[in-house]
C-alpha cells in the first residue's frame, strides 16, 4: 500500500544547521498490518511518519502509494500507485483527508469544545452532510463508549476519555492508515495497554496500523506484526527482505 | 452546490463555537467595537439630520434678499427702495422684513425678533418659541418685560407658544407687530431690515440682482444659492469639526484592529497548527478566520448603528449635542428628524468591517502556512 524509495528529508538545507531527518530509506508498509516504528529520540520516526502521512515531502526519494482514491488520479493510476512527493500542498492535503488518521503524542484535541465536535472536525472542510457526518461520529462514540461524554468539553475529560476521543477522530474520515505518534508517551501501563487493544481490534477490521514509539509496551505487544528499528534517520532493524 | 453550502455551514459552525469559547475576550472586542461604530455612525446620523434641517429652513427662504450696505455694515433700508425694486421687469414681489436682536440681561439669553408679515400681530400681543417660554418660565396669557431702546419697560402679552415641532429654528423667537417692534428699536416709519425679493423666473435672478444693485449702489442683493453656500459652508464647517472627531474615531478603531490584528494568542497558533494537522487546508483555516471577523464586525457593526440610531434620533443625541447644536443660551430641545444616508453607511461598513475582518485573517493567515507536520513534531 505504501512503497519508500530512497527516502530522504534533511531541515535547513544549506544553512549551518542543516541536519538529516531520514536517510535514504526504502521501505514498504503493508495494508491491514500493524507496524511499529521504534528508536531513540531523534532517531527520525515522527519525521517518517508525517512524510508517510504526506504531511510534508522528501527532500528526495519518491512515495508510492497504492489504491487510494482520489479526484486527481484516474483508477489505473490508483491501482498501479502514484509518486506523492513531489505533489502540492492542496493534493496532499485530499490525500491525507481520504487516506489518513492520525493520532498524535499529546493527542492534540481542541480545548474547549466537545467530544462530538473534536471527533467531527477534520471532516468539517469536506462538505459532507451534515447529518450523516454527525450520525458516524455517534457510531464512534458508541463504539468508544463515549455517548456520555459526547457533550462535554474535552477540558474535562480523563486521560484514558482524551485517548479514545483521539481515536475516534482519527477514524471519522473512514482512513485506509491510522497513523500514531508515540501515542502512549503520556499514558500509564494500563491505559497504554487499553490503547494497543484499541488499535489491535483497528488491525483486525481491516485497517494499516503504523506507530512510532520506544515505549516496550507497544513494540513488544504480541498484536505487532512488524518491528522496524530507526537509528540517525537510518532503518537498522527490520529491513524490508529484498 | 451543497457540498460548498455544507463547507461553509460546518465552518461557520466552528467559528461561532470558537467565538463562544473565548467569551470574555470576544464580548470586549465587541463592545469596544460597537462604541466606536456607535460614536461614528452618531455623528454621521446627526450632521445628515442637521443637514436636513438646514435645507427645509431654507427651501422657505427668498429667492433674493436685498441689505443696505453702510460702511460695508448692514443698515435698515428704506421701504422705497422695494417700491422701485418691485417695478423691475420679472420681480414677482417685494416684503421688507422687521428683524433683530434682543439681549435679555435678566436671563442672559439672546432673542430674535421678528415682524411676522403674513398675519400681522395686534399690538401689544407677542408669540413666542419654545425656548423663551422655558427660559422665562411663562406660558400663553402671561406678560413678558422688555426694556426698550429708550430704557422704558414694554410690556408685552404672550398669546401663543409656537410648537415644539419648529424648535430648532424657533427656539428662541419673539413674533410681534410692527408698531412693538419700532417702538422697541425706536425705529422711524419707512425703513425696514431687509427687502424680501420673490422673482418668478429663477433664471433673471442674477439680472435682477445686477439692474437692483445698479440702481442702488449702497445695497448688497444676497441669492438664496449664496444663503444655501454659507449655511453649507456652516454645517461644513460643523461638518469639519465632526471629520475631526471621526478622525480621531477612525484611528482609534485603526489602533483596536491593528492591535487584534498583530496577536494571536499562543492557545490560537496551537489550534491553527491542529486543524492543519487534522487535514484542513490553509484557505480552511482563512475561510474559519474570515467567518470569526465577519460574525464580530458585522454584528457590532448592526449594534453600533442601531445604538447611533437611538441615540440621535430617540436620545437628541444627548452626548454631544452642547457641543454641536449651537453657542446660545437658549439651547433648543428638539428630536431630529431620521435621516440615514445609505452611501454614508456604506462607507463606514467599508472602512470599518473590511479592515477588521482583513485584520483577523492575515495573522490567521502567517499562522496557517505553516506545514501540517508542525504539529505532530511541536
Amino acid at each position: 500500500m505504501i512503497e519508500l524509495q530512497q527516502v530522504t528529508k534533511r531541515y535547513s538545507v544549506g544553512r549551518n544547521d542543516q541536519f538529516t531527518a531520514v536517510d535514504q530509506v526504502d521501505l514498504t508498509i503493508e495494508p491491514a498490518r500493524l507496524t511499529v516504528l521504534k528508536g531513540p529520540s531523534g532517531s527520525g520516526k515522527t519525521t517518517l511518519l508525517s512524510l508517510i502521512g504526506c504531511m510534508a515531502r522528501p527532500t528526495s526519494g519518491r512515495i508510492m502509494l497504492r489504491g487510494v482514491t482520489t479526484s486527481f488520479f484516474d483508477a489505473a493510476d490508483v491501482t498501479a500507485g502514484f509518486d506523492v512527493s513531489g505533489l502540492p500542498e492542496r493534493f496532499l492535503t485530499e490525500i491525507r483527508r481520504r487516506a489518513f488518521g492520525f493520532i498524535f503524542q499529546q493527542f492534540h484535541l481542541v480545548k474547549g469544545i466537545s467530544a462530538l465536535e473534536n471527533i467531527m472536525l477534520p471532516v468539517y472542510p469536506c462538505g459532507e452532510d451534515w447529518n450523516s457526518l454527525r450520525n458516524r461520529a455517534a457510531q464512534l462514540l458508541e463504539q468508544f463508549d463515549l455517548v456520555r461524554q459526547a457533550r462535554s468539553p474535552v477540558d474535562w475529560l480523563s486521560g484514558g476519555e482524551l485517548q479514545r476521543v483521539a481515536i475516534a477522530r482519527a477514524l471519522i474520515n473512514q482512513p485506509l492508515a491510522v497513523i500514531a505518534d508515540e501515542p502512549t508517551a503520556h499514558l500509564d501501563s494500563r491505559l497504554s495497554r487499553e490503547l494497543m487493544e484499541r488499535i489491535g481490534a483497528l488491525k483486525a477490521a481491516g485497517t494499516t496500523v503504523l506507530v512510532a514509539s520506544h515505549d516496550p509496551l507497544v513494540y513488544d505487544s504480541p498484536l505487532v506484526d512488524r518491528v522496524i528499528e530507526l537509528r540517525d534517520g537510518r532503518i537498522v532493524a527490520g529491513q524490508d527482505s529484498a | 452546490m451543497s457540498r460548498v453550502l455544507n463547507r461553509h455551514r460546518a465552518i461557520l459552525d466552528f467559528a461561532l463555537s470558537s467565538l463562544l469559547r473565548r467569551k470574555t475576550k470576544n464580548l470586549a472586542l465587541f463592545a469596544v467595537y460597537t462604541l466606536l461604530i456607535a460614536v461614528i455612525a452618531s455623528l454621521i446620523f446627526f450632521v445628515q439630520a442637521l443637514k436636513r434641517e438646514a435645507a427645509l429652513v431654507l427651501s422657505e427662504a427668498p429667492d433674493m434678499v436685498v441689505q443696505r450696505m453702510v460702511a460695508g455694515r448692514h443698515d435698515l433700508i428704506p421701504t422705497g427702495y422695494g417700491d422701485i425694486i418691485s417695478t423691475i421687469r420679472g420681480v414677482s414681489s417685494v416684503t421688507p422684513r422687521l428683524w433683530g436682536y434682543y439681549y435679555d440681561p435678566v436671563f442672559k439669553a439672546n432673542y430674535t425678533l421678528l415682524v411676522r408679515d403674513t398675519e400681522p400681530l395686534q399690538p401689544g400681543s407677542i408669540i413666542i418659541g419654545s425656548g423663551v417660554a422655558r427660559n422665562q418660565r411663562i406660558t400663553a396669557g402671561d406678560l413678558l418685560n422688555f426694556r426698550s431702546y429708550h430704557g422704558l419697560p414694554l410690556l408685552l402679552t404672550v398669546t401663543e407658544i409656537l410648537p415644539h415641532a419648529s424648535e430648532l429654528v424657533a427656539a428662541d423667537l419673539v413674533l410681534m407687530a410692527r408698531q412693538d417692534f419700532q417702538a422697541m428699536f425706536s425705529l422711524p416709519a419707512g425703513v425696514a431690515t431687509d427687502l424680501a425679493v420673490t422673482v418668478a423666473n429663477p433664471r433673471e435672478l442674477i439680472t435682477v440682482a445686477n439692474k437692483v444693485a445698479a440702481k442702488f449702489p449702497d445695497t448688497r442683493p444676497i441669492l438664496k444659492s449664496e444663503l444655501l453656500r454659507t449655511y453649507d459652508s456652516l454645517f461644513d464647517w460643523r461638518g469639519g469639526m465632526i471629520v475631526v472627531m471621526l478622525g480621531v474615531a477612525v484611528l482609534a478603531f485603526v489602533i483596536f484592529a491593528w492591535d487584534k490584528a498583530t496577536g494571536l494568542s499562543a492557545e490560537e497558533r496551537r489550534e491553527i497548527g491542529i486543524l492543519k494537522s487534522i487535514g484542513w487546508e490553509t484557505t480552511d483555516v482563512l475561510l474559519l478566520k474570515f467567518w470569526e471577523g465577519t460574525t464580530v464586525s458585522l454584528s457590532a457593526f448592526m449594534a453600533g448603528v442601531l445604538l447611533a440610531y437611538l441615540h440621535v434620533f430617540f436620545g437628541s443625541a444627548a452626548l454631544f449635542s452642547h457641543a454641536l447644536k449651537g453657542w446660545a443660551v437658549l439651547y433648543p430641545q428638539f428630536r431630529l428628524v431620521p435621516v440615514i444616508d445609505g452611501y454614508q453607511l456604506a462607507v463606514l461598513f467599508t472602512l470599518t468591517v473590511l479592515p477588521y475582518t482583513a485584520a483577523t485573517i492575515i495573522p490567521a493567515w502567517l499562522a496557517a502556512t505553516i506545514a501540517p507536520d508542525a504539529a505532530m513534531r511541536s
